[in-house]
């Protein structure tokens, strides 16, 4: 990476110190709920968009903490990549929390005696921080204390109704993150030990194709995929995101496995290109496609609209995986095609938005219905028009359609493996569209069709909430449309080995 | 200015839809006013860009996404005549709809995805990129499934799927070629000649069967027509909107822009790919005519009858010759005039007789004449009757397929038009010459309101109009001349 060194003063400390703050605050009253998700809200997207624009404007930012410099000290570290995720995850969690207000604040009617009431503030905005601080950190080990207060969160979150379902879920999630750990660390003191830190970027000067290093990445690896819900490592994840109450789901969607996913790739693209080989990339890709085709197929078969979306997950982070094998795809002809690196990352924000939407839209779904059956969907379309919309647009860009940040994404992606010869990619991408289409289109061809009279009313559901998650589905369309922003922005610190390729 | 031409076309039919969205149920005249105005606006600047184009003005709107990917709106000679087209159709659409629909519930819903769809059309029209075109070819299939479905029964929710089963796949393989191409030889603009040597000639023999299989679903090609005739449980609006505005046009001209501004006549014809597509456009329209010729029901015949006539956009431009050309891009705006005559009145007819099934329309004629009279006009173009417009189309036809030194042609012209007689005259007949049941007869079917009535006949006169003054410099035949002098020609 290369880096600007510059004193930015503390204030980019502050997206991690502000969340933090707020969560402990949520603990010790939880009447402050109300005002704190207003203000945290409001406070931490703004901060992070300045943080972009310092991005932006500056180049890669490279902020040592306290003034020590590594291997001394230990230094954040900002590039275009880490910029966007952040700015993603203010927008989600800025998106989830208001859309949570009425229904785990004080005002719901006993929500303040509840698990859930009490819990989930705390634990969102303690993600929150934890997601900053990960995007931020420049060192293997800050890394590894925020993935760990990450998965942490995250468990607790799905377990927060307290029914024996979904504690069952967060157990096996518990045990999956547990093993994910063990080996990420195991990798990173491996690391320690061959190259005497922890620091990013000092690694990448240092490591070598050795067999040491390549373990350690290996170990590495397989720990955050097993944190990202990889196939084979996806089953903690359908009753885990399924289970939880709808806006946590939104956030344990759409955020928290690309965090695991974000360090992987600034692993191998960033620290140890070198160290690549020729297996793990296309290892990766198998993995990823396995996972987009198992994924698709058993959403098509569920009949619980939480459980689709929670499997087209499971599918739609396979995509991410691609990345791998088709990453410097392009060749000198067609400098273009040397996208798949931004194709993924893109793709990865459009579906943080697209899928949070949808799981808040499910949400609504299930406080109209008081269930989320496929079949119980009838005339929904009807009385749930702005929720149908929002979950129609969100679906445009899972089914990767123009002009959403889906498609943006899979056209990146489907270039560079035309263009490297790499057409089994293609042939993969292609066939999951088509069966995100299936499972997509059957919810919704339920909210087209008539309610029968005999059926239960529709509850009503307030406008403002309806209108949430659509926002968050407009995003991920205008990703696409306004795809030059973030493509540049991406741009920032891009690692070489993103535009030649892994090798 | 010549910059947001484009722009304000494409926004004339997606601001009603956008807003209309956001509007209640009971706000139906600001709805209704919306559809009307946009149509208005649109028909009004088509009016300049047609006076201006004519003079060989162009006008162009670029729009960066990423490296690579970007999308241009271009207003040339050959997307203002369908893009007139799907104006003026949409116009008479929106008022017949606006009728034909009365205080029926959902209508919110439907004027805004019925306006999408246009807007959908309208940047098909203007796309300048292979990837423009596929964004709002997508964009088309999204925004009229909504409408296929609009009743919400059984029947029409299995249209709806039997047209995402057919269309999606179809985008598929569309996407495939784009990418195939684009990855070899970069961003292909149509009416810029791409380095398509670069390409292997089987790859590109690929990358075209590719192309006419996605774009092929929605101009209905055998056997890609299947979702056509399930469509029809769709309300008579949407009918007009499939078969004549928007969506198997929207394939026709996919297929007249493949051919000619990315592949160009010269490498087609290298590649040997011209004849096989007027194979199978011929094998098209004479199975869509022996498979009208089987039906009962009005609007289904009408439907089999589309994936026909559809196909003569797709022959005259597979055979290439200044001549051909002329007849498959006239016939693009003739068969829409008279198919949506056509569908007007039979939607008409089942609306305000409750005529669905061909042995009903005995003796209709006198009772409703208006209708009867739009309805047999539409049927005598569809035949090739002159001064019906589809004469002048089928005239072009015959003498490009001899142009083209392609005689076989003249045979499926022919055996086409008779099946074309076979199955629209026996119609004709019941219509004015049978005496209706007793039962029929002491129903008494009135012709209201005009703005159901109005929309037929105006397009009925259209399409009597554009056969008569063909020679007019105003007439589609001409404007298709100037195209064909202008790009085609060496």
């Amino acid at each position: 990476m290369a880096f600007f060194e510059a004193s930015e003063g503390p204030w980019p400390a502050l997206l991690i110190g502000v969340p933090l703050l707020a969560a402990f605050t949520a603990i010790v009253t939880w009447r402050a709920a109300r005002l704190l998700i207003w203000s945290g809200a409001a406070v931490v997207p703004v901060l992070s968009v300045v943080l972009l624009a310092r991005v932006i404007h500056a180049g890669g930012l490279r902020l040592p903490i306290g003034g020590w410099a590594p291997p001394l000290g230990i230094a954040f570290a900002v590039d275009g990549l880490s910029a966007g995720f952040i700015v993603v995850t203010g927008l989600v969690m800025a998106g989830v929390l208001l859309f949570a207000l009425p229904q785990f604040t004080a005002s719901a009617p006993g929500a303040a005696e509840s698990r859930a009431g009490y819990a989930f503030v705390p634990l969102v905005f303690l993600a929150w921080a934890a997601l900053n601080a990960l995007f931020l950190s420049g060192d293997l080990f800050n890394l590894y204390v925020a993935l760990e207060l990450l998965t942490l969160s995250a468990v607790a979150l799905v377990a927060i109704d307290g029914r024996s379902g979904t504690i069952a879920a967060a157990i096996r999630y518990a045990l999956f993150g547990l093993f994910g750990s063990l080996a990420y660390l195991l990798g990173a003191a491996l690391l320690y030990a061959v190259h005497g830190t922890l620091d990013m970027a000092l690694i990448a000067e240092r490591a070598t194709a050795d067999g040491a290093t390549v373990i350690a990445g290996a170990l590495m690896t397989a720990g955050l995929a097993a944190k990202t819900a990889l196939f084979p490592f996806h089953a903690w994840l359908p009753p885990a995101h399924s289970g939880a109450p709808a806006p946590a789901s939104a956030i344990l969607s759409g955020l928290v496995p690309k965090a695991s996913f974000y360090i992987i790739v600034r692993i191998w693209f960033d620290v140890m290109p070198q160290a690549a080989g020729t297996i793990m990339p296309v290892l990766l890709g198998v993995l990823g496609s396995c996972a987009i085709i198992y994924g698709s197929v058993l959403a098509i078969r569920q009949e619980q609209l939480k459980l689709v979306i929670a499997y087209s997950t499971v599918a739609q982070l396979g995509y991410l995986f691609l990345i791998f094998p088709l990453a410097g795809g392009g060749g000198e002809p067609q400098p273009w095609a040397a996208g798949a690196w931004t194709g993924g990352i893109i793709h990865a924000f459009s579906h943080a938005l697209a899928k949070a939407a949808m799981f808040l839209c499910a949400g609504l779904f299930m406080e109209a219905l008081g269930h989320d059956r496929i079949a119980g969907l009838r005339g929904a379309a009807h009385h749930l028009p702005l929720t149908v919309f929002a979950f129609a647009l969100a679906g445009v860009s899972l089914m990767g359609l123009p002009p959403s940040g889906g498609f943006t994404a899979k056209y990146l992606l489907l270039t560079a493996s035309f263009a490297g010869g790499q057409i089994g990619w293609a042939i993969v991408i292609m066939v999951g569209g088509l069966l995100a289409a299936l499972y997509l289109f059957r919810p919704l061809t339920y909210a087209f069709t008539r309610r029968g009279l005999e059926e239960r009313e529709f509850a009503r559901v307030p406008r403002p909430r309806q209108v949430i998650p659509l926002l968050l589905a407009g995003l991920s369309i205008l990703l696409g449309i306004a795809s030059a922003a973030p493509y540049d922005i991406l741009q920032i610190g891009r690692p070489h080995a993103a535009v030649e390729g892994l090798e | 200015m010549s910059a947001l031409l484009p722009l304000t076309i494409l926004l004339s039919s997606l601001i009603p839809a956008v807003v209309t969205f956001f509007l209640s149920e009971r706000n139906v005249y600001l709805r209704n006013g919306l559809s009307l105005g946009g149509a208005v606006v649109k028909l009004v600047l088509l009016a300049i860009m047609l006076s201006e184009v004519a003079r060989g003005a162009i006008y162009e709107l670029r729009f960066d996404l990423v490296p690579g990917l970007f999308l241009l709106l271009r207003v040339d000679d050959l997307s203002l005549l369908f893009v007139t087209l799907s104006g003026f159709l949409w116009l008479l659409t929106t008022i017949y709809a606006i009728a034909y629909f009365g205080k029926s519930a959902h209508l919110t819903r439907f004027f805004g995805f019925f306006s999408l769809c246009v807007a959908a059309t309208t940047g098909i029209a203007l796309s300048g990129t292979l990837i423009t075109f596929f964004l709002f070819y997508e964009l088309l299939t999204l925004s009229t499934w909504p409408l296929v479905v609009h009743k919400g029964d059984a029947k029409s929710l299995r249209a709806g799927r039997v047209y995402l089963a057919f269309t999606m796949p179809g985008a598929a393989a569309l996407l495939v070629a784009i990418i195939w191409l684009e990855s070899a030889v970069g961003p292909v603009e149509f009416r810029v000649a791409a380095p398509l040597h670069d390409l292997g000639d089987w790859s590109l023999r690929a990358i075209f069967a590719l192309f006419i299989l996605g774009i092929g679903v929605k101009s209905a090609l055998v056997p890609l027509h299947g979702w056509l005739p399930a469509a029809m449980a769709a309300p008579a609006p949407v009918s007009a909107l499939l078969h004549a505005v928007a969506v198997v046009k929207a394939g026709a001209f996919g297929i007249v822009r493949i051919v000619y501004d990315v592949f160009g006549i010269g490498l087609l014809q290298q590649l040997t790919l011209g004849l096989p597509l007027a194979i199978l456009a011929s094998i098209t329209i004479i199975y869509g005519s022996i498979r009208a010729l089987q039906q009962t029901d009005i609007k289904r015949r009408l439907a089999y009858s589309t994936v026909s006539q559809v196909s003569y956009i797709v022959l005259g431009t597979a055979l290439a010759g200044p001549f051909a050309t002329i007849g498959g891009l006239i016939h693009l705006v003739h068969q829409g005039l008279m198919k949506i005559t056509l569908f007007f009145c039979a939607g008409i007819f089942a609306e305000r007789a409750q005529i669905t099934r061909i042995d009903e329309l005995d003796g209709i004629g006198p009772r409703m004449p208006w209708t009867a009279l739009c309805f047999s006009i539409g049927a005598m173009g569809m035949i090739g009757i002159p001064p019906i417009a589809g004469f002048v189309s089928k005239w072009y036809l015959g003498i490009g397929a001899l142009q083209a030194g392609q005689h076989w042609v003249i045979g499926v012209l022919t055996v086409s038009s008779l099946l074309n007689a076979l199955y629209f005259l026996p119609l004709l007949y019941r219509i004015w010459f049978r005496t209706p049941s007793d039962a029929a007869q002491a129903a008494a079917p009135r012709e209201y309101p005009v703005a159901l009535i109005a929309p037929p006949v105006l397009t009925a006169i259209a399409a009597l109009a554009t056969g008569l003054l063909a020679g007019s410099s105003l007439s589609p035949l001409s404007w298709a001349t100037l195209i064909v002098e202008r790009s085609y020609l060496p």
